[in-house]
């Protein structure tokens, strides 16, 4: 922004810096640009405090169109970076944007220790299941089968999904979101940024050139009712159209299934309830797959934990209470010393 | 020990100026522990020394095995002391297999100290011996002392109740209670460290004690059968407080004195290997100096981590050993093209590959000046002892904090390890060049670069008012905004070409370290090569020979004068621990006719290879 006086209030716009957006018209990702910057604004998130550090791919260019402070770093090492940052200055907002072969592939280590140490900062990934900045190979979340220029015959590995991932590493936050849905979006980031602690947000993002229509089984508008639901802690698992589909534990397996209510004496009690602190019901919610089940949209798991940084700053906090004026010059004297006459 | 002395009497102590002691056993037997507590009581007695300890990469190897020799070694002297000798003198040998591996290091006539109660058939056969060599006369050259001391220290330590395998763990300090002895050292400060160390088990404690105080009793007594005693008297070296130091200490300590010089607070991120891991070790507790210290996932994060803290302001640093460094590249590729501090230690190891960890050569010169995709130049310094890992770690933050730049800060596994006396500094006369992060959005942006040094400003994020966006993408030179376009491309790879060249103004002309500014030969040296070089060089000159002796810290970039002064000298003679990296940078930049001296043994030179070296170039 470079300016030394703000407005009072600061706008969505007042986040976007002056730079040209570069990526392919019709990208899910401006959306996603304009949802967080919408949820800036709600926030009014202090620009010298915010920082969006990215990797590289796509989504990687984010942090140059936000008018906060940004690092667009190398290939899979945003977390890395970011944890440093953070453990560095505590006191800064850090949000780390990510795409699926960046967080996933050559990143996935990282994204397993940021997530398990529990850095207080908000992990975005833009999942649209291929690679599109090296023009459309498959990517570690291409369905078996992906046609790519790197595969040709069809991918033959095992997608993996990232939010399965992100609990199996111990992330105490997870939630989903949808590109193109810009009321709920916002909401997604605002939880993920109150949540003290590592929060890991999938974003399901259309790559208009090289994996159109992606999701279209779930998230085109005629799809949504059947195929998505939004997990609300607290309220019951209801989804379709009028809300009359729900999700309860199948009697006698340990597994989900959808019901209607009202139909073969189901009511409203057998749904279940969303408790957004229950890891096992996260873990069952992240499983679903439509068409048999909806895709699970929204906070489906949130548990804070103690952080890494309030941990790490304990130790050195109590480290210089024990030595309050620690001296180098003391340090070099310690232990055994002679003179040289 | 050189010379023949008179001698009145056996139980006269003989004064020599020098000697070199090898401890060597299996690395459960104690061996680093013994030498290092024979260097705290020499030190202390004054003598100038110097360490090296050589260790297998097996924590425990199969006991009795040549493969498992733990050895320590320690040249000590009333005299100014630069290398752990060549050949030592006095060799301890705990087992048969640690005197199979050392025996050819002996001249004839050394002392050997042998435990023969583990002279056993099937040590003996595991050292691949057929006959015992401490009966078989196969040592008749040498001044043998079989001693049982295995069943020497069972008994000493008797009183104490300890169980057979604790007590036979004490022989350790019997044997170095007898070689005490020999050298007339004071036993109260290893005796005091025990009391110490095992102050919860008086019972360990008191039985190593006994067992220093059996061994010394019994060259007291015996007198080793004959064998003469020795006295070195303290040092002439320069007046002041001394302690000793290892390279990993001079380079905590100084890491923690450059931030402090440079008022930022430290982020070390590291990843255990071998042998740089200690550096981690060592600044984990040195919190209360506002030093963070982070254990990473793998080495890329440990480089992006200390990265990500420089970003924020603090001094970012991350340490490793050649294949770690390796995998830290790209991360300091971006550093340098974002143009932030970073420090790099990289304790160089044997290579390529895993190589041998924990040997030590100087091959990374090549990966540190050149190892990046594309034009990447950064700043590369090499400490060339323990105690001078401490002046260069202040000098690498200096110059990465002055010019926005990472360094690589070159040791290596030998220094890292090795102790020497220090005198001790006065950190608070040391310069300070605190750092002026940018405040002001004036007419800002992060490229902004200072006319003189061409460094960029350097604006921490939770700064109001200088909110922008860095990357690995090409900048704007005048705005610092992405760009793609070509003059642009060249005048920012010029610029950080000339920021980097430009730093030779900033440091200090090269000096002549033994010698005179021109002449016949001049060796060049840099790292842990200083010491051989060095006693090399004044042995030679003593004998009247033409030899000076020019020792590199700045590799990149060189002193601005080293051009000039190299062509001062009819030849140039390049001894290095690989296979000849610092010559193709000195050959490839002043066109001097230098020629190598090269050793890959994962064994540092000795005294007499450099000798031989400056022979052959002056045509002896």
């Amino acid at each position: 922004m470079n300016v030394a006086t703000r407005p009072e209030k600061l706008q969505a716009k007042d986040y976007a810096s002056d730079q040209e957006v570069r990526w392919c018209p019709g990208c899910g990702d401006y959306a996603i640009v304009r949802a967080m910057q919408v949820t800036m604004a709600e926030l009014q998130a202090d620009p010298a405090k915010t920082v969006f550090i990215s990797g590289i791919g796509c989504a990687a260019r984010f942090p140059y169109y936000m008018a906060t402070y940004g690092f667009h770093t190398i290939h899979g090492r945003a977390a890395a970076i970011a944890t440093g940052t953070k453990i560095a200055n505590p006191e800064l907002d850090v949000w780390v944007i990510s795409g699926d072969g960046d967080a996933l592939s050559i990143g996935g280590n990282h994204l397993l220790h940021v997530l398990r140490r529990n850095v207080n900062l908000q992990y975005i990934l833009f999942n649209n299941e291929i690679y599109g900045l090296t023009k459309g190979q498959y990517s570690p979340t291409s369905r078996t089968g992906t046609k790519s220029p790197s595969t040709p015959a069809g991918s033959v590995d095992n997608p993996v999904s990232p939010t399965l991932f992100a609990l199996g590493c111990g992330a105490r936050f997870v939630a989903r979101g949808v590109d193109t849905n810009q009321k709920h979006l916002p909401e997604v980031f605002k939880r993920a940024q109150a949540h003290i602690g590592a929060s890991f947000v999938e974003v399901f993002q259309n790559c208009i050139v090289y994996n159109d229509g992606v999701y279209d089984y779930f998230t085109e508008k005629d799809a949504v009712p059947d195929n998505q639901i939004l997990c609300e802690h607290g309220k019951p698992l209801l989804y379709g159209k009028d809300k009359k589909k729900g999700l309860r534990v199948k009697p006698g397996a340990f597994e989900i299934e959808s019901v209607t209510v009202g139909e073969n004496g189901i009511t409203e009690g057998d749904i279940l309830v969303h408790d957004e602190t229950s890891k096992m019901l996260a873990t069952m919610l992240c499983s679903m797959q439509p068409p048999a089940l909806p895709m699970a949209i929204g906070v489906i798991y949130c548990n804070p934990a103690p952080t890494y940084e309030d941990g790490l700053h304990a130790q050195i906090a109590e480290a210089k209470a024990a030595a309050p004026k620690p001296s180098l010059n003391a340090l070099l004297r310690r232990g055994p010393t002679w003179t040289i006459e | 020990m050189e010379g023949s002395a008179t001698v009145a009497s056996k139980s006269a102590r003989e004064e020599v100026e020098d000697v070199v002691v090898r401890f060597a056993g299996d690395s459960g037997d104690g061996v680093q522990i013994t030498g290092g507590q024979f260097t705290l009581t020499t030190a202390l007695a004054g003598n100038d020394l110097a360490t090296f300890p050589d260790f297998p990469a097996e924590i425990r190897a199969p006991t009795g095995t040549t493969f498992g020799v733990s050895s320590f070694q320690i040249h000590f002297g009333s005299r100014e002391i630069r290398t752990a000798g060549d050949q030592p003198d006095v060799l301890v040998a705990f087992n048969p297999a640690a005197l199979t591996v050392h025996l050819k290091d002996l001249n004839k006539g050394a002392l050997i100290i042998a435990d023969s109660g583990a002279f056993t058939d099937r040590n003996l056969k595991k050292a691949g011996f057929t006959t015992n060599p401490l009966e078989d006369g196969s040592l008749d050259a040498y001044r043998l002392v079989s001693i049982d001391i295995t069943k020497a220290t069972l008994e000493s330590v008797k009183p104490f109740g300890l169980s057979q395998k604790e007590a036979v763990r004490c022989k350790n300090m019997w044997a170095l209670g007898l070689v005490y002895w020999l050298y007339d050292r004071d036993r109260k400060p290893t005796n005091d460290w025990l009391a110490g160390r095992f102050a919860k088990r008086p019972e360990i404690a008191n039985s190593n004690i006994a067992a220093v105080n059996a061994g010394h009793s019994y060259g007291e007594t015996t007198e080793l059968s004959g064998e003469q005693s020795y006295s070195v008297l303290p040092a002439k070296i320069k007046a002041g407080l001394y302690r000793t130091v290892t390279g990993i200490e001079g380079l905590a300590y100084g890491l923690v004195q450059g931030a402090q010089s440079a008022e930022l607070n430290m982020t070390f991120a590291g990843y255990p290997i071998t042998p740089a891991s200690s550096l981690l070790h060592t600044l984990s507790r040195l919190k209360a100096f506002d030093v963070v210290t982070f254990q990473a996932e793998d080495e890329i994060a440990a480089c992006c981590v200390a990265l990500g803290a420089s970003y924020a302001g603090n001094l970012g640093v991350t340490a490793s050993s050649g294949p770690g460094v390796a995998l830290k590249m790209e991360a300091i590729g971006l550093a340098l093209a974002v143009e932030l501090p970073l420090i790099i230690v990289n304790v160089q190891r044997a290579g390529p590959s895993t190589g041998l960890p924990t040997k030590t050569e100087q091959s990374d010169l090549y990966q540190s000046v050149y190892g990046r995709n594309a034009d990447s130049p950064l700043v590369v310094v090499a400490a060339n002892s323990p105690s001078d890992c401490f002046y260069t770690a202040i000098e690498a933050v200096r110059l990465a904090t002055k010019y926005m730049t990472p360094v690589i800060l070159l040791a290596d596994g030998y220094m890292a390890n090795a102790s020497e006396p220090w005198a001790i500094p006065d950190v608070d006369t040391l310069p300070k060049f605190p750092v002026a992060f940018r405040t002001d959005p004036d007419g800002f942006h992060p490229f902004l670069r200072d006319d003189k040094t061409l460094a960029r400003v350097w604006a921490k994020p939770g700064t109001d008012g200088l909110e922008h966006r860095i990357g690995g993408i090409e900048k704007n030179y005048n705005s610092g905004d992405i760009s793609y376009e070509a003059d642009n491309h060249q005048k920012m790879t010029d610029v950080r070409k000339a920021k980097i060249d430009g730093i030779a103004n900033d440091i200090p002309d090269q000096t002549v370290e033994i010698g005179k500014e021109s002449g016949e030969l001049v060796v060049v040296g840099w790292g842990s090569t200083f010491g051989p070089i060095s006693r090399a060089v004044t042995r030679m000159r003593a004998a009247g020979k033409d030899v000076s002796h020019v020792h590199l810290r700045h590799i990149w970039p060189m002193p601005k004068n080293l051009g000039p002064l190299l062509k001062n000298y009819k030849k140039v003679l390049v001894p290095e621990m690989n296979t000849g990296q610092l010559i193709t940078v000195l050959r490839d930049k002043f066109l001097v006719p230098a020629v190598g001296l090269n050793k890959v043994s994962g064994q540092p030179f000795k005294i007499s290879e450099i000798e031989d070296g400056i022979n052959g170039q002056l045509g002896q």
